[in-house]
C-alpha cells in the first residue's frame, strides 16, 4: 500500500518533470535542426553540444563564475539603492500631498523612458566603469518601485487606517504598522518590476561604460572573435540568474508575506 | 447619572457644495453598563452618529458628554467593531489583531499574548490565535473584531452593524454570543442596526431614529429577562411596538 502510493507519487514528479522540461526539447531540437540545415557556418551558429561543452569549460576555469559575480554585485548594489529611493518616494508621494503634486508629473514622464536612453549622459557625468553602470541600474529601477509604491499607499484601506486610530495609534506607529504592512503587495511588485528593468539596462550598460569584468563585456567582447558560443553561454547564465531571482527570491518573499496574508493570491 | 449623554447634537455634512443634515437634534443618554441599541431606517443617521461617539467627527450643533466631560477626538475609553470584515488586518494572526491596542499602549509583550488569548477564548476562538484573518469565515473575523475591541479594556463599545453582512443562522449564533459576553464583561454599549429582532434581543433600550434629517423619534425599555426567546409572545409584543415607530 505504502510502496504502491510511493511510486505512483515518483511517477507523478517525473511527469511533472516532463511536462517542464518539453518546450525547452522542442526548442533545443529546432536549434540543432537549424544549426545544421540552415544557412550560417558552424562558427556562427553553434550545435548544442558546442555551446555545453564552452559552458562547462567556462565555468570549469572560473571564467564564468568570476564575470557572473561582477554583475550580480553591480546588480544589487544598483538595484539596493534604487529599491530604497523609490520606496521612500513613493511613500512620500502617498502619504504627503506637496510631493505627490510635485512628484506625478516627473515620474509619469521619467517612467516610460528606457533607462538606457541615459547611457551615455551618465557616461559623460561619471566617467566609465562600475560608478555609471550602477547609477544607471539604479535609476532605472526606481521608477516602477516609486509609481507602485505610491499606488500601494493610496490602496491602503481607510478601514485599516480607522480601526487603528480607534486603538490609539498615533501617526508613527499607523505608518509602522499599518501603511507599510498593508501598501506591501504593491512595494513587492514594484520591486519585482525594477529587478526586471534593473537586470536588463545592466547588461547593455555593461557593453557601453568599458567594465574590465562581467556578462556583458563578455558577451560584447566575444563578438571581436566570433565566439558565438561563448556568447550563447553567457546568455545562458544571464537567464539562469534572472530566473533564479524571480523563483528563489521574490517568491519566497511573497510565500512568506502577502501569500501567507491572503492578500495576493498564487 | 449616564455615562455618555448626546445634548441636542446636529450633524451636516457638506459635499460638493450640496448640504446635508444628517442629524437634527439627537438627545439621549446612555447608563453605565447599559446595552443601548440604536434602530432605524438606512440613511437616518446611525453610523454618523457612531462615529460622533468613536470621535471621528464632531457635532456641527450640541455636544457629547463622556463621563461629564465634553467629547474631544478619539480615545481609548472607546472600542469600536465596524460592520465590514475588512477592519482586521490581514497581515496579523487572529491574535496579533487582538493585541494591537495593548500593543498601542505600550504593554509588554507576555502580558499582550495573554490578554488576546484571554479575550479570544472568551468569544469562543481560542483554537484560532494563530489563523489569519483570510483563513476565518465571516463570523469569526467578527468575533476577533469584537475581541480586539475589547482587549485593552475601553468601559464604552459602538458597534455598528457588525453581524449585518453575515447569514441569518450565523448572526443569531453572534448575537447569542455578544449578549454573552456583555453580561461577562459588563461594558456600557452603543450598538447600531437596522434589525428590529436583533435590537429586541440584545437591549435594555431602543433609541428608535427616523430619516430626513435623522432624529429621534422614540425610546422603548425592554424589560424581558435574559436570555431572551425570540419566539415568546412578549417578544414579538416588543418588535410590534418598536416596528411602528419606525
Ligand atoms: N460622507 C458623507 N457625505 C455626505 N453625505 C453623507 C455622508 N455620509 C452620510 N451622508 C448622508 O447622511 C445621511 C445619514 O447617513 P448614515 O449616517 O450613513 O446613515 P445610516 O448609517 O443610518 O444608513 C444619509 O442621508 C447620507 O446620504
Ligand atoms: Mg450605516
Amino acid at each position: 500500500m505504502f510502496r504502491a502510493s510511493a511510486t505512483l507519487g515518483l511517477r507523478r514528479a517525473a511527469w511533472g518533470l516532463a511536462q517542464l522540461a518539453f518546450p525547452f526539447v522542442v526548442v533545443a531540437i529546432a536549434w540543432e535542426a537549424f544549426a545544421i540545415l540552415g544557412p550560417f557556418p558552424p562558427r556562427l551558429f553553434p550545435r548544442l553540444d558546442v555551446i555545453g561543452s564552452t559552458f562547462v569549460r567556462l565555468i570549469a576555469t572560473g571564467i564564468l563564475p568570476l564575470h557572473a559575480l561582477d554583475t550580480i554585485l553591480r546588480l544589487a548594489a544598483g538595484f539596493a539603492l534604487g529599491g530604497v529611493v523609490g520606496v521612500v518616494v513613493g511613500m512620500l508621494m502617498g502619504r504627503h500631498r506637496w510631493a505627490e503634486d510635485l512628484l506625478v508629473p516627473v515620474v509619469s514622464v521619467g517612467n516610460p523612458i528606457p533607462g538606457l536612453a541615459y547611457a551615455p549622459l551618465f557616461v559623460l557625468w561619471f566617467g566609465l566603469g562600475n560608478l555609471p553602470a550602477v547609477l544607471l541600474v539604479g535609476f532605472s529601477a526606481t521608477f516602477p518601485v516609486i509609481v507602485n509604491t505610491w499606488t500601494g499607499v493610496k490602496a491602503v484601506k481607510d478601514i485599516w487606517i480607522r480601526a487603528a486610530q480607534v486603538m490609539g495609534a498615533a501617526d508613527r506607529q499607523l505608518f509602522r504598522k499599518v501603511v507599510l504592512p498593508g501598501a506591501l503587495p504593491y512595494v513587492l511588485t514594484g520591486l519585482r518590476l525594477g529587478l526586471a528593468r534593473a537586470w536588463r539596462v545592466l547588461i547593455a550598460v555593461e557593453m557601453l561604460t568599458s567594465v574590465s569584468v562581467g556578462l556583458g563585456w563578455l558577451i560584447f567582447g566575444a563578438r571581436e572573435f566570433m565566439n558565438t558560443d561563448v556568447m550563447l553561454a553567457g546568455i545562458a547564465v544571464i537567464g539562469i540568474v534572472g530566473l533564479a531571482l524571480e523563483k528563489l527570491v521574490f517568491e519566497r518573499i511573497e510565500q512568506f508575506t502577502v501569500v501567507r496574508w491572503g492578500m495576493m493570491q498564487r | 447619572m449616564d455615562q455618555i449623554e448626546l445634548r441636542a447634537v446636529s450633524f451636516e455634512y457638506t459635499a460638493n457644495g450640496r448640504r446635508v443634515l444628517a442629524l437634527s437634534d439627537v438627545a439621549f443618554g446612555v447608563g453605565v453598563s447599559e446595552f443601548v441599541c440604536v434602530v432605524g431606517r438606512s440613511g437616518c443617521g446611525k453610523t454618523t452618529l457612531l462615529n460622533i461617539l468613536a470621535g471621528f467627527l464632531t457635532p456641527t450643533k450640541g455636544e457629547v458628554l463622556m463621563d461629564g466631560k465634553t467629547l474631544h477626538g478619539r480615545g481609548l475609553d472607546r472600542g469600536v467593531v465596524f460592520q465590514d470584515f475588512a477592519q482586521l488586518f490581514p497581515w496579523r494572526t487572529a491574535q496579533r489583531n487582538v493585541e494591537f491596542g495593548l500593543e498601542m499602549k505600550g504593554v509588554p509583550r507576555d502580558e499582550r499574548a495573554a490578554t488576546a488569548r484571554r479575550f479570544l477564548t472568551l468569544v469562543g476562538l481560542d483554537k484560532f490565535t494563530g489563523a489569519y484573518p483570510h483563513e476565518l469565515s465571516g463570523g469569526m473575523q467578527q468575533r476577533v473584531a469584537i475581541a480586539r475591541a475589547l482587549a485593552y479594556n475601553p468601559s464604552v463599545l459602538l458597534m455598528d452593524e457588525p453581524f449585518a453582512a453575515l447569514d441569518a443562522l450565523t448572526r443569531e449564533d453572534m448575537q447569542r454570543l455578544l449578549a454573552d459576553v456583555w453580561r461577562e464583561t459588563k461594558k456600557t454599549v452603543v450598538y447600531v442596526t437596522h434589525n428590529v429582532a436583533e435590537a429586541v434581543y440584545l437591549a435594555d433600550r431602543i433609541v428608535i431614529m427616523t430619516p430626513h434629517p435623522g432624529t429621534v423619534k422614540s425610546q422603548i425599555t425592554v424589560t424581558l429577562r435574559r436570555p431572551r426567546d425570540p419566539l415568546s409572545i412578549e417578544f414579538l409584543e416588543y418588535q410590534k411596538r418598536v416596528v411602528a415607530d419606525l
